[in-house]
């Protein structure tokens, strides 16, 4: 029952083939045999039993468990974006697309692990330990190992594991794992769909303004979008319409309702333009993944699809952009926590507020973090500020430019990779540090983000 | 620790005290008392111009703060007005306050400012406990408007002396206000209170057109009014409602400007003229004697506006300005941009312009021009709030003789009284009946004065009534007087014969018996006419 989609076992229970309890009490067997890939921080099953008993029944979302990201705001339930510095922090709001998901009937399985602040794309620097991926997964536990899908080459030794991607790497194995039918996850820079790729799921970036952030604890306000991950594209759209929509906490979203379409039961891509932008074609990406993007496009091709080659010239600057946009709102960001209206404040009497200030975050934040700070502090110093973040705006509307073009001309849909090669193992990852990886992984997901 | 002794370079007087060790002048010096000070500094100060610029910051009368949906009621209890936003709870938003909006365009309409039809938020960042999210959101770069220009009003030392004078202001720019913090040194700790924290605020620039503290103080004054007339701001300065920094600095003129140093805070007149005073002394002290004057911010005593060096003296902050990436552009309209469909969301600049009331300016100089009275007068009338009533009246009867009634008696009176004209409300005719009596030599002036008073305790009186059973009317039967005015010459004979000699003052006594024997009642014109008849009669018998 746990292989099904959200579309099938929602459908199971309004005809009332089987009962969303029942579906709860097998989501938890599941998340407590699984519990060593470490992909929830806050389990939340009482909760979920409270909220599964109140007759969701009519509801849309029928009782279906899902799990929310740990950079979302939830009344009364620890949210710690996997950082010392919100480890005790109990929010006394839910986000908007949480409150409209319980709202709409579903339960909450629990809060799911993370990067650090969502700093990172392996789901490996958070204060509560790295998530693992559970294909080729060995387990401690031997009961379940059944249910992981085991290859011929079976898990590397010495109790290596393969990433799960990040930073919403928590919510990806939760939805690859059986533990639940969706989860929000959030997308910066590729947050949502990169372990949505590594761990062999469906991960959306909705475009930015469509869904509100009221309660995504933000990394980089003017990027940031609440991401949805789940087992098919199916699901993906039912929760986008369930959670979509113009906020008026979020001055950011847009008016204009979203006119989502239904697809024929037997979708034909006959006439639909396809462009495969040549930059992304870049240096490290693996001959596997390079493989997989042929075989799709010559797939589409085959079944009618006009599949051609564009470019978007400024894809090389992107990176760089991004990491300059992301530093200087960081630096921003953060500001907020100095550990006098919550969070982390560090012991010791007779500190000055400075150095109070400077302990607390010296303490709370990881490595990464205060890194991105340091470096986004720089940018925006009066005598950089023109040459940094004023250029990377510059740039970041050329990069934007190069979509609005290639859409312009036709195009309605590009076909790029997500990643540079697939997962890699906790061994290999781990050489190089957090900056290196983002600014490899990221390569491919993080322009649209800027468009 | 002992500071050498030396002697002051003005009045010479032996002191130790720190100000003077490093400047070589006492405190006196700076004091306004001081008798040196007015005399001999006089001509040192005439060769240096001061120049000072003005940041006024005003918070805005409205139901909610600038972003959030928290209540702005001064005096609440302690952090029971602070929404999650105010408090710097992640993933909190801000959004934008309508009210907050208008105000800032009325306002900046009132100051002839060109408002900009798009304008955007910035982020300003600096740590301090009062500020929780660490930055304040303002608008630096691209603010609602600029370039406007203020006329104010500056008295003298005669009413003659009165001047009209105007100030540009470079911009008008709407930000958050910050919490308020309590430091007690005793128990080292910091209280904070957040209730304040993101309160709409209206800051206003003015160019460095200032020469004195008294201009800058009659500029704040009349900006007070201007704004409490717009309904913008309450304009309450003893609860923080309009705050005022000044930046002050000397120069030669013909020579660049002096390096500036700034005071914050500032929040009753008296203290911004005594602060920039004092400012501009110390200036030109610290420089005569070979110093330099430093680019700081300064702390002021609220009493002696003595300006100091603050304990933490801060080195040149950045700010590291960032754009706001949670609020799209403000957008400002015109009916005339926009056709056809409803836009009960948007911001038209042409229906606030419609709606504004006539500004203290345009009424000043209404009456000078209606009336013809003098603009001391008219600036009087209009700082009271008194021109509605003044115009009902000064129609139909004589303009300077009414107009001077109704300011040195009418008004006078609610002064005395403490109150103001919308607290205790006399129906016009009744000050007009009044007048009219009194013009008419039926009461006199004192009677007069009393009646007003009568009026502002209970102002269901009705004068003519209290003046019957009162028997308040004048006694003007020369007659009467005459037989009155014999017998007072009769019994002050000393008085008498000193008038005789020349010395004019002995009639005040011969006045205060008739005042008294008439009950106050006596026309006094009169009266001092008989007594100087009378007593040339009786010269020329002598």
């Amino acid at each position: 029952m746990l292989s099904l989609s959200l579309r099938e076992v929602l459908h199971l229970i309004k005809t009332e083939q089987i009962s969303a309890r029942d579906l709860l009490k097998k989501c938890i067997e599941r998340a407590t045999s699984v519990r060593e890939l470490n992909a929830y921080i806050t389990e939340t099953h009482e909760l979920a039993w409270s909220q599964v008993g109140l007759a969701p029944g009519k509801s849309e979302l029928a009782g279906i468990p899902i799990a929310v990201k740990d950079n979302f705001c939830t009344r009364n339930i620890p949210t710690t974006c996997g950082s010392k510095m919100l480890d005790n922090y109990v929010p006394p709001y839910n986000a908007t697309v949480v409150d409209r998901l319980l709202t709409s009937g579903a339960v909450l399985m629990g809060k799911t692990n993370m990067d650090e602040y969502a700093m990172g794309c392996g789901s490996i620097d958070s204060r509560y330990g790295p998530v693992r991926n559970p294909w080729k997964y060995k387990f401690q536990s031997s009961a379940r190992s059944s249910v992981i899908i085991q290859s011929k080459e079976g898990p590397t030794s010495g109790g290596d594991w393969y990433i799960a991607g990040g930073s919403s790497g928590g919510s990806a194995v939760a939805v690859a794992t059986g533990t639940c039918f969706g989860a929000l996850g959030s997308d910066t820079g590729g947050s949502t769909r990169n372990p949505a790729s590594y761990c062999g799921i469906v991960g959306l970036k909705p475009t930015y303004g469509s869904l509100s952030r009221y309660g995504l604890i933000p990394l980089v306000n003017s990027l940031d979008v609440p991401g949805i991950l789940t087992k098919t594209v199916d699901d993906a759209a039912l929760l986008l319409r369930i959670i979509a929509g113009r906020d008026v906490n979020d001055s950011t979203t847009v008016s204009e309702s979203l006119h989502l379409t239904d697809l024929d039961d037997q979708p034909s891509v006959k006439g639909l333009h396809i462009g495969i932008p040549k930059e992304y074609n870049a240096p490290g990406l693996c001959g596997e993944t390079r493989r997989a993007w042929e075989d799709v496009a010559n797939a589409l091709e085959t079944a009618g699809a006009c599949v051609s080659l564009v470019s978007l010239p400024h894809t090389q600057y992107s990176i760089n952009t991004y990491s300059i946009l992301c530093a200087c709102e960081v630096a921003s960001n953060m500001a907020r926590y100095d550990g006098i209206e919550f969070g982390h404040r560090a012991e010791g009497n007779n500190m000055s507020t400075e150095s109070l200030y400077a302990q607390s975050r010296h303490e709370g934040f990881n490595e990464v973090v205060r890194g991105r700070i340091f470096a986004g502090n720089y940018f925006l110093l009066r005598k950089n500020y023109r040459r940094y973040f004023q250029q990377a705006l510059k740039v970041r509307r050329l990069i934007s430019d190069d979509f609005t073009k290639v859409y312009g001309d036709g195009v309605d849909v590009l076909l790029t990779p997500t990643t540079l090669s697939v997962a890699l193992p906790y061994s290999k990852f781990s050489m190089a540090d957090n900056r290196t990886r983002t600014a490899e992984q990221d390569y491919f997901t993080q322009p649209i983000n800027m468009a | 620790m002992s500071a050498p002794i030396q002697r002051c370079k003005l009045c010479q007087t032996r002191s130790k005290s720190l100000l003077f060790s490093q400047l070589r002048y006492c405190n006196k010096s700076f004091s306004s008392s001081c008798k040196l000070n007015s005399a001999t500094k006089h001509n040192q100060v005439e060769a240096w111009q001061p120049v000072i610029g003005l940041e006024i910051h005003a918070q805005i009368k409205a139901n909610s703060k600038l972003f959030s949906r928290a209540n702005t009621i001064f005096g609440g209890p302690t952090n029971s007005q602070v929404a999650f936003l105010d408090a710097a709870l992640p993933g909190t938003l801000p959004v934008l306050n309508r009210r907050c909006v208008e105000a800032g365009v009325i306002t900046a309409l009132a100051l002839g400012c060109q408002i900009n039809k798009v304008s955007r938020f910035d982020r300003k960042h600096y740590f301090y406990a009062d500020l929780p999210a660490g930055y304040q959101i303002t608008q630096q770069n691209n603010a609602i408007a600029n370039n406007g220009r203020f006329h104010y009003v500056q008295y003298g030392n005669k009413e003659s002396d009165i001047r009209e004078k105007a100030v540009t202001i470079l911009q008008l720019q709407l930000e958050q206000d910050s919490g308020k913090s309590l430091h007690d040194d005793l128990d080292k700790q910091s209280l904070i209170d957040l209730n304040r924290a993101g309160c709409g605020l209206m800051e206003i620039v003015t160019a460095p057109e200032f020469h004195s503290g008294d201009e800058a103080r009659s500029f704040v004054r009349d900006l007070r009014q201007l704004l409490v007339t717009l309904g913008t701001c309450d304009g309450k300065m003893s609860e923080g409602s309009l705050r005022v920094d000044a930046n002050i600095s000397v120069h030669k003129p013909g020579q660049p400007l002096g390096e500036r140093a700034e005071v914050k805070n500032l929040n009753s007149l008296s203290s911004l003229k005594k602060t920039i005073e004092f400012e501009i002394k110390r200036q030109i002290a610290v420089i005569e004697s070979g110093g330099r004057v430093i680019n700081e911010t300064r702390s002021f005593d609220l009493d002696t506006g003595e300006t100091l060096p603050m304990r933490d003296k801060e080195v040149q902050l950045d700010y590291r300005f960032m754009p706001e990436p949670n609020l799209p552009p403000l957008r400002l309209y015109h009916r005339s941009d926009l056709k056809g469909a409803m836009h009960g969301d948007k911001v038209f600049i042409d229906d606030l312009e419609k709606n504004m009331p006539v500004l203290p300016q345009e009424r000043r100089g209404n009456l000078m021009q209606n009336y013809g009275i003098s603009m001391y007068k008219a600036a009087f009338i209009v700082t009271e709030n008194l021109q509605d009533i003044y115009e009902e009246l000064v129609s139909t009867r004589n303009v300077e003789a009414f107009t001077n009634f109704f300011i040195n008696t009418v008004a006078a009176r609610l002064l005395a009284n403490e109150l103001t004209l919308d607290q205790c409300p006399i129906p016009g005719k009744h000050i007009g009946y009044i007048y009219d009596q009194y013009k008419e030599e039926n009461i006199n002036l004192t009677v007069a004065e009393k009646l007003i008073d009568t009026l502002l305790a209970d102002s269901s009186v009705d004068p003519k009534e209290h003046i019957r059973l009162e028997n308040l009317w004048q006694i003007n039967d020369v007659a009467q007087l005459t037989e009155l005015c014999k017998t007072i010459i009769a019994e002050n004979p000393k008085a008498v014969s000193k008038l005789k000699r020349g010395k004019d003052r002995a009639m005040n006594t011969l006045m205060a018996s008739a005042r008294k024997a008439t009950g106050d009642r006596g026309n006094t014109r009169i009266i001092n006419r008989i007594f100087k008849e009378l007593i040339a009669q009786s010269e020329g018998r002598d």
